[in-house]
Parts: structure tokens; C-alpha cells; sequence
């Protein structure tokens, strides 16, 4: 998953480091990522995985490090799966 | 509240108030800084009332601020804009500066000798994104050194000390910032640019080439980016609107002064400018209610940095400012139509020539083109809150 995830950042992140070197906890924001870049992740990973963010997960917090989009993405996944 | 001075906080705003007006007509047409309203609000000492209690302020809540903005807005909008960036300077030191031994003791200074802040947050070739920078600050043996080619420094020369943004470090990304107060002895302006424009004129919010040097302890300890998310942004809308609330108000009052005039010389007969006056008032209730229903939110909202930093916050305040910014326009507009001649003409006691200059600005002061096309991509993923009252 974190892989897949640091794809999506290399794809739209605009990062001004490369996405595959970036330190799991580092923050992205300060790496670059734009507020535009950040809708465009989550977009991202919502077509990729399948899922859709709710409001209360979409705020700085859930996206600003490889560790915390990891940690949310997750959260997600496996609520989906415990609801089924 | 009761301060210093034993009166309240209305009674000093209104004596504020009424020096603004007197010269609000001579600071537009000149393009002065008010200078006589600034000296009111330090005689009252306005400038200290956001800050805590315990650093010689009031802890004054953004409401009671923007109320203050609206009034001054009444009555002198580029006074009142310069009390309401100063407020949002403020804010920054207030929400993000209170663990830093450095920016208590500046906002103790603040408080004492009610010293004027400014921003810099502009610069040449960022695009007008305030959130990216090409300047860096550099940190050597405990000092930071800092030089900007700052497009707008409202009122520039007159502040006391300057916010700027840069970023974070030589090798920083353009969006990895840092802010950072200069006292007024910690730096030099050369000016570039001079603000001579359709309104807001007395901001004087000139260009300069900004030189600074000052102990490194005096960066924000925050990041900008979270800076500008959790305090700047929302405050600044807020308290934007709260002075375009206050133009909009006076362009109402002089419109129905107008029609109660007429309706006192032809009794039986209702003024064909009542209805305009009706339209108006409409309008201005709907703009009150938007900067009301903003500032509720920001107040439930300050506590939890989650809920600042949300995309529905963002969405909410980027409605407000482009709302209030259009409203104000057509109402005045309508006071216009009201007024005719007599508000068309400068120096009749139905005068919008200058509320309607004013008002111009906001539209562009953070373009809203800019702010939709932010509002735009947000709602790629945000869902709007579907309940009524949320």
C-alpha cells in the first residue's frame, strides 16, 4: 500500500524531493505539495483503492507524511472490510 | 470590558470612529495614512485588545474584533483596513506565538507601546500566491538575515514592526516557509512601488525592497503553511468582511437618510428610491448574516486545529470572502441609484464616490478568481455539509 501510495505522490505530489526518497514521517507540505497537489492525491487514492475520504479526514493532518495517508488509507480499508 | 481608560469598549471605538470620519475624506483624496484615526486607536489602545490579559491585553474574541472593523469601517474603510491587518498580525502572535519566550515579551511590547504591525506576504514573481515564496532567510551564529522584494508592505512606512514570509532556509522548497517579526530599528525600506490607486488609498500600501536583520529567535516557531491554514486566512476573510460589512452599512445609512428626506417633503407619496432602499436592505442582511454565521464557525472551530485546518472551514471562509466582496458592490450600487446625483457628486452628505472606490478592493485583495479556483478543487473531494444548521 505505501508503495502504491508513494506512486500516486510521484505522480501528482509535485514534490520538490523525490517521492521514493522521501522519509516515511517527513512532512510533504514543506516538501512542496501544493493544496492543489494534496486534492489531487486524494483523488488519486480514492480511484486507486477504491474508497472515498470522509469530510472529517480530510483536513492537513491526514495527509502530511507517506505515514499519515498510509494511516489513513488504512483506517479505511479495514472499516470497510469490518463492515461487510 | 473595562480597561485602563474605566469606559467601554463601544464608548472608545466610537471616539476612534469619529476622528476617522473627519479626515476620512482628506486621507482618500490625498492617498495619506490616516494618521489621526491610527493615533486614536493607540489613545484608546486598540491595538493590544486581541492579545492575552496577562501580556497587558484584553483577550479581546474575534467577534468583539471584527465589530470594532465594522465600526472604524463605517466610517473611514482605510482606517479600519489598517486596524484590521494589524488585528490579523495579531492574530498570527496570538495563536502561534504564546510558547515562545521571544514573541511574549514582543507582545507584552505591543500592549505597552501599542505598536502598529505590518505584513509582508507579497512578493514580485510569486504570482500573487502568498503561500510560495523565492526569498530565504538566512540563519548564521544565532542571527537571520532576510532581504524581499516585497510588491505591497500596507502602510509600510508607518508600522512599528513587520511580519514577513520567506522561506524556511536557502535549499527550502517555495512552499516550506517561515514568518518572521522585524522591529522598525531591525530593518531598512527602500520603495519601489507607490500606491496610488482607485481606493482603499490612505492603506498606502507602497512596494518596497525590504533588508532585515534581527536575532534568529524571533522566526515563528510554527511553519507558515500551518500559520496561514489555522489563523491567517480565516481572520483575514473575517475581519476583511467585517470592514466591507461597515462600508456597505454607511452606503445603506446615507441611501435611507435620502429617501426619509424625500418622504418628509411629499407626505402621501412613497419615494421612488423605497424600493431600491428595500432591495438594499436585503442585501445587507444577507451579507450580515454570512460574516455572523462565518465568525460563529471560526469560533467553534478555534479550539480544534483539526477543524481549522478541514477542508469544509477552508470551503466556508472562501465563501464568505467572495460573497461579502460581490455583495458589497451591488448594494452600494444600489445606494447609488438611490442617491442619484446627490451620491454621484463628492462632498454631499449623500457622497459613495469613495465607499464605492473602497469597496473595488475587495474583490481583489486575495482575487477571487483565485480563491473559486481554490474552492473549485477543493470540492473535487469535499462533500458540502447538507444539514441547515450544520
Amino acid at each position: 500500500m505505501k508503495q502504491k501510495i508513494r506512486e500516486l505522490l510521484a505522480k501528482h505530489g509535485g514534490l520538490a524531493v523525490a517521492a521514493d526518497q522521501i522519509a516515511d514521517d517527513a512532512d510533504l507540505y514543506a516538501a512542496g505539495m501544493s493544496s492543489f497537489a494534496s486534492v489531487q492525491i486524494m483523488l488519486a487514492i480514492e480511484e486507486a483503492f477504491d474508497l472515498e475520504f470522509p469530510d472529517s479526514l480530510l483536513n492537513r493532518k491526514s495527509f502530511q507524511s507517506v505515514a499519515a495517508i498510509t494511516r489513513t488509507v488504512e483506517g479505511l480499508v479495514s472499516g470497510a472490510e469490518a463492515a461487510e | 470590558m473595562n480597561v485602563s481608560t474605566g469606559t467601554s469598549l463601544a464608548e472608545r471605538v466610537a471616539r476612534v470612529a469619529a476622528v476617522a470620519e473627519a479626515h476620512a475624506d482628506e486621507v482618500d483624496v490625498k492617498g495619506r495614512f490616516p494618521a489621526e484615526a491610527v493615533a486614536a486607536m493607540r489613545a484608546e489602545r486598540l491595538l493590544s485588545i486581541q492579545i492575552a490579559p496577562e501580556l497587558g491585553g484584553e483577550g479581546a474574541a474575534l467577534a468583539e474584533i471584527a465589530e470594532v472593523c465594522s465600526r472604524i469601517g463605517q466610517a473611514c474603510s482605510s482606517a479600519a483596513m489598517v486596524f484590521a491587518m494589524h488585528q490579523i498580525k495579531a492574530s498570527s502572535l496570538v495563536s502561534h506565538g504564546g510558547d515562545s519566550p521571544w514573541h511574549r515579551a514582543f507582545m507584552e511590547r505591543i500592549s505597552a507601546e501599542q505598536l502598529l504591525l505590518g505584513s509582508a506576504t507579497t512578493e514580485g514573481g510569486i504570482g500573487g500566491n502568498l503561500r510560495n515564496s523565492i526569498c530565504a532567510i538566512e540563519v548564521e551564529g544565532g542571527r537571520c538575515r532576510l532581504e524581499k522584494d516585497a510588491t505591497v508592505i500596507s502602510y509600510g512606512a508607518n508600522a512599528d514592526a513587520i511580519l514577513i514570509t520567506s522561506r524556511s532556509r536557502p535549499d527550502a522548497a517555495s512552499t516550506d516557509q517561515v514568518m518572521t517579526v522585524f522591529t522598525s530599528d531591525q530593518y531598512t525600506l527602500e520603495r519601489t512601488h507607490v500606491w496610488d490607486t482607485l481606493g482603499m488609498r490612505g492603506t498606502c500600501s507602497d512596494g518596497y525592497l525590504f533588508r532585515g536583520e534581527a536575532p534568529a529567535e524571533q522566526i515563528l516557531p510554527k511553519p507558515f503553511a500551518e500559520i496561514a491554514a489555522q489563523s491567517m486566512l480565516a481572520t483575514s476573510h473575517l475581519l476583511w468582511s467585517a470592514v466591507w460589512y461597515g462600508i456597505a452599512v454607511n452606503a445603506m445609512a446615507r441611501a435611507q437618510a435620502f429617501v426619509r428626506t424625500a418622504a418628509r417633503k411629499t407626505p402621501g407619496q412613497t419615494p421612488p428610491g423605497a424600493l431600491r432602499l428595500a432591495e438594499a436592505s436585503n442585501l445587507l442582511q444577507l451579507l450580515r448574516s454570512n460574516v455572523v454565521a462565518g465568525l460563529k464557525e471560526f469560533g467553534a472551530a478555534k479550539t480544534e486545529p483539526d477543524r481549522l485546518s478541514s477542508m469544509g472551514f477552508a470551503v466556508a471562509m472562501n465563501n464568505l470572502k467572495v460573497g461579502s466582496s460581490e455583495t458589497i458592490l451591488t448594494i452600494i450600487n444600489h445606494a447609488m441609484l438611490i442617491c442619484g446625483i446627490m451620491g454621484y457628486k463628492n462632498g454631499t452628505p449623500y457622497s459613495l464616490g469613495r465607499h464605492l472606490r473602497d469597496a473595488h478592493s475587495a474583490q481583489l485583495m486575495i482575487s477571487n478568481d483565485r480563491i473559486l479556483g481554490n474552492t473549485s478543487n477543493l470540492l473535487l473531494v469535499h462533500k458540502q455539509d447538507t444539514s441547515l444548521l450544520g
